[in-house]
């Protein structure tokens, strides 16, 4: 599809040509080129995989999506060579303020307090087409992949064997016989519908206008959330910082509304003057309406199409977990599919990803979920306390962290995980454990997790055992500067962890032996131990 | 094994059930909705303990069915 379908454009791509072939035959087709496609087309194409990423449109989209990127995807764009492009765009924050009624003094406020002392901050700022960008012109670099904008994936079938595709483009249609298909083709998913599969979850009862402005005052770089204030009684707003100028301005607006009326440059403007001040000369970048659902599938794995991303699940913005949920799916998948293509691990593999990206979504539905009942109480009685929760709050610390104004997308833990060894039976631990992801810490010229890299690691003080398949990285020759290595990961001389492609740790040991690694390493590509 | 007190541990029952009702005389329905909440958040934290405060929310919802 082309510009002109009412879809505002950022940056127009060239569109494809159909290839000549009218059947083709590929290992991996990525589905959509949304954030999560590109970080997935990114990965893969850095394992030296060839890559071939269909999007329907040929361009950017401009328009308000999301605009907070949290530490645990910097740190996969930053494993992807991107990070550093990414937080020079972005905006850093750190402090939250919620306010209520009338009141100038915030009721509440959090410092997102990012464990020091790490490469990435808590979390950036920046539009979603500047990620888009980002991660293009890094494709683009890579003789590897082919990306082909403007062409649409019309239909599908497959057999045990392979997934068959067909693939509208200029030009005419032709076939791509994948032995895997990720489908990253957003929340009204295509494939998913074409394959009749289940979306299931809720629906929220309510609007909320996006005003994305440019303004002339000076404003602190810091979240602002209102309840009740007296721009939007009875609702509540939310005020963020993106770069180039723009600010994101969010106002509830309730269920029954004329969604066309609202989005009115004269409608809108009130509402920017009441948050911002009388006297405020702003000019709009772009107004929206949205709603939101809180749903998902009940597997993304359906046989070789593998869901990622919004059209796997999705969840309400407040939070920021949309876009960073997608990123951690796809930071999941990619290592297992590039072994599986491989044939170094079965195909099985591919089924502890379900669970993996199943426990994160519910993880991030639940939070949001939440947020959301807290922002819209569905009762007379639930109201009662999301308002006694606010009341408290301004005179005793103890109610301040009821307060729900979304919390923060973090990396999602996976305790229970098929993949983890289990700890030796009688070690005592703090430190990371197995199915969280590896902590950042200064080293001597630099950040432990850029010597981490994207394959197999044994970070080690000092073991010398060789296991084939994990690079050793041993803390004592990277020079643990601040110690907070050995603080973080609790790893003492002699002991070891194995830290999974992800960075995910998938074991750990105060008394490591070849046998227990590699068994342990067997265990997290998928072999039954 | 229970850990919520469920045996008399309170004197003078009499007093503090008056003032809890004394507490909301002529408050609308919302008000008076507010205040239980703000009691009863106020006394979750005192109690500090989850495991005493979910049993309670268990119990005091106890053969309180949803309706539709
Ligand atoms: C107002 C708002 C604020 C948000 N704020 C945040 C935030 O702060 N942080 C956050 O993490 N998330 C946020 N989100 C969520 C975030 O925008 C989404 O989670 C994210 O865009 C999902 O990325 P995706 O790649 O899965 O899907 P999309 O971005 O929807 O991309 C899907 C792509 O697939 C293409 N496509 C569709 N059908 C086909 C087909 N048949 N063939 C080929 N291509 C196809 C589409 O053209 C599109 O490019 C917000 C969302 C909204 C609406």
């Amino acid at each position: 599809m082309s510009a002109g379908a009412g879809i505002p454009v950022w940056r127009q791509i060239e569109a494809a040509p159909a290839p000549r072939a009218k059947r083709e035959k590929l290992e991996t087709l990525i589905v959509g080129g949304g954030p999560v496609g590109l970080t997935a087309a990114l990965d893969l194409a850095r394992k030296g995989r060839r890559v071939v990423l269909i999007n329907k449109l040929d361009f950017i989209t401009a328009g308000s999506k999301a605009i907070c990127f949290s530490k645990r995807t910097l740190d996969v764009w930053t494993r992807l060579g991107v990070g550093d492009p990414m937080v020079e765009k972005g905006v850093v924050w750190n402090l939250g303020k919620v306010f209520r009624g009338d009141d100038s003094d915030p009721v509440y406020q959090f410092d997102l307090a990012p464990i020091k002392h790490q490469r990435r901050p808590a979390f950036i700022n920046m539009q979603q087409y500047h990620v888009e960008e980002i991660l293009l012109d890094a494709l683009r670099e890579m003789p590897n992949v082919d990306l082909r904008f403007g062409h649409e994936c019309v239909g599908l079938k497959q057999n045990g064997e392979c997934v068959e595709a067909i693939v509208r483009a200029e030009g005419g249609e032709y076939v791509v016989e994948t032995d895997w298909l990720i489908a990253c083709d957003g929340n009204k998913s295509p494939v998913r519908e074409m394959m009749g599969l289940d979306f299931e979850g809720r629906v929220f009862e309510d609007n909320f206008l996006i005003a994305d402005v440019k303004f002339n005052k000076e404003r602190p770089v810091e979240r602002w959330f209102w309840f009740d204030p007296p721009f939007n009684r009875g609702q509540s707003a939310l005020l963020h910082k993106q770069p180039d100028d723009v600010w994101r301005l969010d106002f509830q607006l309730g269920w029954n509304i004329d969604r066309e009326a609202c989005v009115r440059t004269e409608n809108v403007a009130p509402y920017v003057r009441g948050m911002l001040g009388e006297d405020v000369e702003f000019t709009p970048v772009w107004y929206s309406v949205y709603t939101f659902q809180c749903r998902r599938m009940a597997r993304f794995v359906h046989g070789r199409v593998i869901f990622a991303g919004d059209s796997a699940h999705l969840v309400s913005p407040f939070g920021a977990r949309g876009c960073n949920g997608g990123v951690a799916d796809v930071d999941n998948l990619v290592w297992k599919l590039d072994l599986v293509l491989d044939g170094r691990a079965p195909a099985s593999l591919l089924e502890s990803y379900n669970y993996e990206a199943v426990v994160t979504a519910d993880e991030n539905i639940l939070n949001s979920t939440r947020s959301t009942d807290f922002l819209t109480p569905k009762s007379e009685t639930s109201r009662a306390f999301r308002d006694a929760v606010l009341e408290l709050a301004r005179d005793f610390p103890f109610a301040r962290p009821f307060v729900n104004s979304g919390r923060l997308s973090v990396a999602v833990n996976y305790p229970d995980s098929p993949l983890n060894a289990p700890d030796e039976a009688d070690a005592e631990w703090s430190g990371i454990a197995p199915g969280a992801p590896a902590l950042d810490a200064p080293i001597r010229d630099g950040w432990l997790l850029d010597r981490l890299g994207d394959g197999f690691v044994v970070l080690t003080r000092g073991w010398r055992g060789a296991v084939e398949g994990a690079r050793v990285v041993d803390v004592d020759e990277l020079g643990d500067v601040e110690g907070l290595i050995e603080a973080r990961y609790d790893l003492q001389p002699g002991g070891a962890y194995l830290l999974r492609p992800d960075q995910y740790v998938a074991g750990r040991w105060r008394k490591p032996n070849v046998d227990a690694v590699a068994a342990a390493l067997a265990r997290a590509k998928g072999r039954k131990p | 094994m229970s850990k919520l007190k469920t045996a008399p541990n309170i004197d003078k029952p009499d007093d503090i059930y008056e003032q809890l009702i004394r507490v909301h005389e002529g408050l609308s329905e919302a008000d008076s909705r507010r205040l239980n909440a703000k009691l009863i958040l106020l006394l979750i934290n005192h109690i500090g303990d989850r495991e005493v405060a979910l049993e309670a929310i268990a119990v005091a919802g106890r053969g309180l069915a949803a309706d539709g």
